[in-house]
Parts: C-alpha cells; structure tokens; sequence
C-alpha cells in the first residue's frame, strides 16, 4: 500500500492525489447512479462548459500561487468580452468583416492587460493587501462595465465568432482546445520560466525573494497583468458563447474559482501548487454538476455539493497530514 | 489626546476625509447638508454596518468571512418559516429565532476552522456555496412576500416633521444597529473576552501558549458574526418588506472592502468598532451625495470602486513610510554606481 502511494506521488505529484481520488468517486458515484452518465453526451457537455469556469481558474492561478488572490477575474473578463465586443460593433457590428476579428481579439486582451497591469501595480508599489486592492477593482471595473452598458447587453456580433463559443474541429470542441493550449502554458510557466519560479518564491516568502535579488515588483506586476489577460481570453469565449456581453455574466464563477485551485492543491498561502491537479480539480466539478444535471437536480444543489466536496477534501488533507506526522513521530 | 490620536491614525484620516467630502457635498448640493438626509443615510447603512461590525470581530481574530451575507439570507428564510410554523410570532421570538439560526451558521464555520483545520477563507467560501447553493435549492428562488404584519410594519421610534416637510425618522434598524454596535465596542474594549480576541488575532500561537482557547476564541468570533448576519438579516427583510433568497449575495464582498476601509487589518490584531462604522458610512455617503448631485446611478459604483482603491492603496502606503524607501533605494543605486 505505501508502495503504491510512494508510486503514485513520485508520478503524478502528492497534490494529485486529492483531485484524482475525487475523480474517481464521482465518476463511479454517478456512473452507477445516473446509467447514461458515462457516456459520450456528458463529456461533449463538459467539454463545452469547463473553458469557462477553467480559464478564469487560469486567472486565479497566478495570483493565489505568489500569495494573493484576483477577485476582478470576472469582471476583467466582462470588460475584455465588451472592449472585443465594441470594436467589432465599430466595424459594422454583424456584418463586421473578418480583418475586424484579429483588432477584437488585440484591444480585449488589451482591455484585460491594462485592468491588470494597474491591479498589479496598486499591489506591487503600496504593498496593500491584494485581497483589498483586487476587491475594490472588481467593484470599480464592475461600476465601470454598468456605467458603459447602462445595465444592459451588448449583442449583435458577426457570425464567425459563433464557432469559437460552439464549434469543433476533429470532434474536439474549439473553446476546450483554447483552454487545454492555456493550461499548457501555465504549466511551462511554472515549470520552465524564470518568472514561474519567482513568483513561487514570492509566494513562499517575499522577504526573502527580496533580498535574493529578485524584482519582486515586476514579477508582482507581470503576474496580475498575466491573469488580466487570461481573464480576456475567459471574456472572448464567453462572448462567442452567449453571443453577447452583459456586466455580470460569470459573476458567480468568481468564488468557484478559487474552490477549484485550492481543490487542485494550490497552497491558500501561496508558493505551492502545479497547474494539472487543478485542471484535474475542474473536471471533478463540472462532471458533477453535468451529473447532477443528468440526474434531474439544478445546479444550485451542484453549487452546494462543489462547497461540500472542497471541505471534505480540505478535511481529508488535515487527517492525512496528522496521520502521517503522528506515524513519523513513533518510529 | 496625543496618545489617542497616535493610535487611531486611520480612523482619524478617515474621520478628516469624510468630513471635507461632506463640506465638498454641501456646497455641491443644497439638499446634502440637512438632518433628514443624515437620517437618510443612516437608515440606509444600518444592515451593512450591523454584518460589518460583526465581521470586524473575525477580522481581529485574524479570521475572515465571505459566507455571513448569504448566511443572513439563509436566516431571514429559516426564520419567517419557523415564525409561520408558530402561528404569527413577534419580534422578541423573531430576534431569538434570527440570532439562534445565526450563531448556529457561525459556529458551523468555527468548527471547520477549529476541529478540521481549514483555514477560514477556504472553509468560508465552501460554507458560502453550500449555504446559498442549498437555500436556491430548497426556495427553488422563490421570495416570500405575505410576511407578518409586525415585521413589515415600520417602527419608528421618533419622527418629527422637519421646517421644509422632509421627516426626520429613527426607525427600528438604526437602532438595532447601534446597539449592535455598542455590543461589539463593549465585547471587544471593555471585557476579558476582547482582550483575548485582539491577542488571538495578532499572534495566534503566542495567544495559545498563554492559555487562550483557540476553539473558544473561533467559536466566539465566527458565532458572534453570526448573531449579527442574524440580526442584520432580520432587519433587511423588515427593511425591505420581502424576503428574496439572493438579495444579500454579494453582500459580502462591500461590507468586507467598507470594514477594511475603516481599519481594520487582514491577518488580525487591529480594528475597532468607530473606524468600521466610519468606513461603512463613507461609502454610504459617497453613492448618498452622488445621487443628490443627479449623477448617473450607473455610473455611482464605478466611482465608489475608484474611491476605495485609493483609498486603500493610499492607506497602505504612507507618505512617510514610502519616503525613507525611496531614500534608501536611491543610496543603493549610487553605492553601485560608485
């Protein structure tokens, strides 16, 4: 039995554990429960959904794993969704031709670059609590989409966004493709790069990243400006999903995010944590609320089962750590 | 007055700031500056400042709490039912009601915190799903609006007709809401109890080898917010007249920026009661003078959003505390130059 568990740690990591063992359970839970639950329309749905909810997980990655967190995710990535959504009603709205798609693209990443480019930079030079500081942007970036929408959506977009939101190519759907090539990103960005290894020391201890020589500011900076920009990607699908854009959709999304990165693993006071658990994390929930789905509940009962699942995950981890500790502690 | 003025440096900022907005809006404005509209005010913020010196309580005892809104919701729907189920009831069985299913909301979070060793936010977040993903499922969305007629029926405690016809009202939530207050100011300033929370909050394990409970310090602090997310969640509905199973969501997040905006600090060990109120009454203040000076409801969160992050960003960052930086990062380049 340790064995196997000393196996399965020097493989997959000892923080896969959690995510995959919920994997399983679910998966076999509803297997037997709901009989048309394994099979082929359940995972083209989840497909469909995880993009969502997993880039703007992507979002909060970065932030969490320096010791932080990015409250403004969701309403970064409304405003990327309206600034795409504004060029493209500039070029002649559904009739916009497709040299305006590449200009969309540009100026919603753009719109999420600058919102977190300034969040970063509020948190790098005063050194204020990123929890505050994020909170009263997503207040002011909410304030700002309601102010610029009047409280209503936008809508009236040229056909080919339609097949970034719902089409597919080899039978693959395209939005997952998008979010599978981000979660490749970010695992060579933590894994591979200069910045991903700072900003895991800034996550352990800033003082002492400081005082190594790292630009603790700049890394603070890029980090928040990188999930801006993921949080855009978010907005574009979202966009191309419901053909519109409206202050607030995904809002509930936002506290999910951060149930899905510390149900992956993520360290809640940062400097530990990989990018697959929490991609694994996802799955567990969006099969859950497809499951619950198929068995004829809604998804608020799928809402209150995610925060279920987190504490006994969460739980899980303290017995098996004192398990563990207490074990070491008589030999 | 020294030492007080030292020891309460935000509140005081705070207290200075909000003071030359109000002179700002009363010149701005003609109806800005007049009683009834501080009434106004006031019976606006009650709620929010009722959850937020509840909440304060968590914050010095270095916890947090995102679930207390939804919590709150949960309460006013717990409580109309059982209230229903009595035949009628009144408000001394509504309050017990309220504050019971209250504390017993919070000290669910305790005991994640306590017994599992989860840390708050991660098990007040999982706390926030469940409550408000089992309420939407259990309501099915559905408001309740033939409430009792008590509990609808305002209460005004004082009310005068003002030289200009406007009426000058004291009505039940302001109330509540200083008593709340003058609670929490006692609980925390005046007793054993706040001593030991304050201690907690700054250095936990310092705290637990002099003997502080750890368990009864969570139990008092999160059951505490829930006495007040109970009571505030009473008042919401006798204020609102109706109880709607998503009204308060989101709740959470404004009164956590407006509490911290007054003071107190994430991690614990600092916070009061005057700088919570203050901070609650800030941005109240602010959307209050927006809307006398016909400015664009749309446009009124968007500026509350730009005020905080100054705010906070400011706060964080003193002038003195960021000269001596500056100084010393600039001694640093030229020793490398040289």
């Amino acid at each position: 039995m340790m064995s196997l568990v000393r196996k399965f740690n020097s493989t997959f990591g000892a923080d896969m554990a959690g995510p995959a063992i919920a994997l399983i359970v679910v998966m076999a839970i509803f297997g037997l429960g709901a009989d048309n639950f394994l099979s082929f329309g359940t995972f083209g749905s989840v497909a469909f959904q995880l993009p969502e909810l997993g880039l703007l997980t992507l979002a909060m990655l970065l932030p969490l794993l320096t010791g932080g967190i990015n409250l403004s995710v969701t309403f970064s990535a409304n405003l990327s969704g309206l600034a795409a959504a504004w060029v493209l009603q500039a070029h002649g709205g559904v009739d916009a031709e497709a040299a305006a798609f590449p200009l969309a693209i540009v100026a919603a990443l753009a719109a999420g670059a600058a919102a977190g480019a300034m969040t970063g930079a509020a948190i790098a030079y005063t050194r204020a609590h990123p929890i505050l500081v994020t909170l009263s942007m997503m207040i002011f970036l909410r304030g700002l989409g309601e102010f610029l929408t009047r409280g209503g959506d936008v809508s009236g977009l040229p056909a080919y966004m339609a097949p970034i939101g719902h089409g597919s190519i080899f039978g693959l759907p395209i939005p997952l493709m998008i979010f599978i090539v981000c979660v490749g990103l970010w695992h060579v960005l933590l894994t591979r790069s200069k910045l991903g290894f700072g900003l895991l020391m800034i996550g352990s201890n800033i003082e002492a990243a400081h005082y190594s020589g790292l630009n603790t500011r700049r890394i603070i900076m890029l980090v928040y400006t990188l999930s801006g920009v993921m949080s855009a990607v978010a907005g574009i699908i979202m966009l191309a999903r419901f053909n519109s854009v409206r202050i607030g959709h995904g809002e509930s999304y936002l506290l999910i995010t951060v149930l899905a990165a510390f149900l992956g693993g993520i360290n809640p006071f940062g400097g530990f944590g990989r990018v697959l658990p929490v991609f694994v994390a996802l799955i567990v929930l969006q099969l859950l609320s497809s499951g619950l789905n198929l068995m004829g509940a809604n998804q608020h009962l799928a809402t209150a089962l995610w925060g279920g699942l987190m504490i006994v995950v969460m739980a899980a981890r303290t017995l098996v750590s004192t398990y563990f500790a207490s074990g070491r502690k008589k030999v | 007055m020294r030492r007080l003025m030292l020891g309460h440096t935000t509140e005081l900022t705070l207290l200075v700031v909000m003071i030359v907005l109000c002179v700002a809006l009363s010149f701005a404005t003609d109806r800005f500056f007049t009683i009834s509209n501080a009434f106004d005010v006031l019976n606006v913020s009650a709620v929010n400042i009722i959850f937020a010196v509840g909440l304060l309580v968590v914050l010095i005892a270095g916890g947090i709490d995102i679930s207390f809104a939804v919590a709150g919701s949960v309460v006013q729907y717990l409580t109309v039912l059982a209230l229903g189920a009595l035949g009628g009831g009144n408000w001394t069985e509504g309050f017990i009601i309220a504050g019971a299913v209250g504390i017993g909301l919070g000290l669910i979070n305790a005991a994640l915190v306590y017994r599992l060793r989860i840390i708050s936010i991660v098990a007040t977040i999982s706390t926030f799903n469940i409550f408000f993903g089992l309420l939407m499922f259990f309501t099915k969305g559905v408001s309740i609006y033939n409430l009792p007629d008590w509990l609808t029926s305002r209460v005004v405690f004082y009310e005068r007709e003002m030289a200009d016809g406007s009426w000058l009202e004291l009505t039940l939530p302001v109330v509540v809401m200083i008593l709340c207050c003058l609670a929490t100011w006692f609980m925390m300033s005046r007793t054993t109890i706040g001593r030991q929370l304050y201690a907690f909050g700054d250095n936990p394990e310092g705290a637990r080898r002099f003997g502080i409970h750890i368990g009864a310090m969570h139990a008092i602090s999160f059951g505490w917010l829930g006495l007040m997310a109970g009571i505030g969640g009473l008042m919401q509905a006798h204020y609102a007249q109706e109880v709607v199973p998503n009204a308060l969501y989101g709740r959470e997040l404004d009164v956590l920026a407006a509490t911290v905006l007054g003071g107190a600090r994430l991690g614990g060990g600092k916070g009061s009661v005057i700088g919570c109120v203050l901070g609650v009454l800030m941005v109240s203040i602010t959307q209050n003078g927006l809307n006398l000076m016909g400015v664009s409801p749309f446009a009124f969160k968007m500026i509350v959003g730009a005020i905080l992050l100054v705010a906070i960003s400011l706060s964080s960052a003193r002038l003195d505390k960021l000269l001596p930086l500056l100084a010393k990062s600039r001694v640093q380049k030229g020793s490398a130059r040289s």
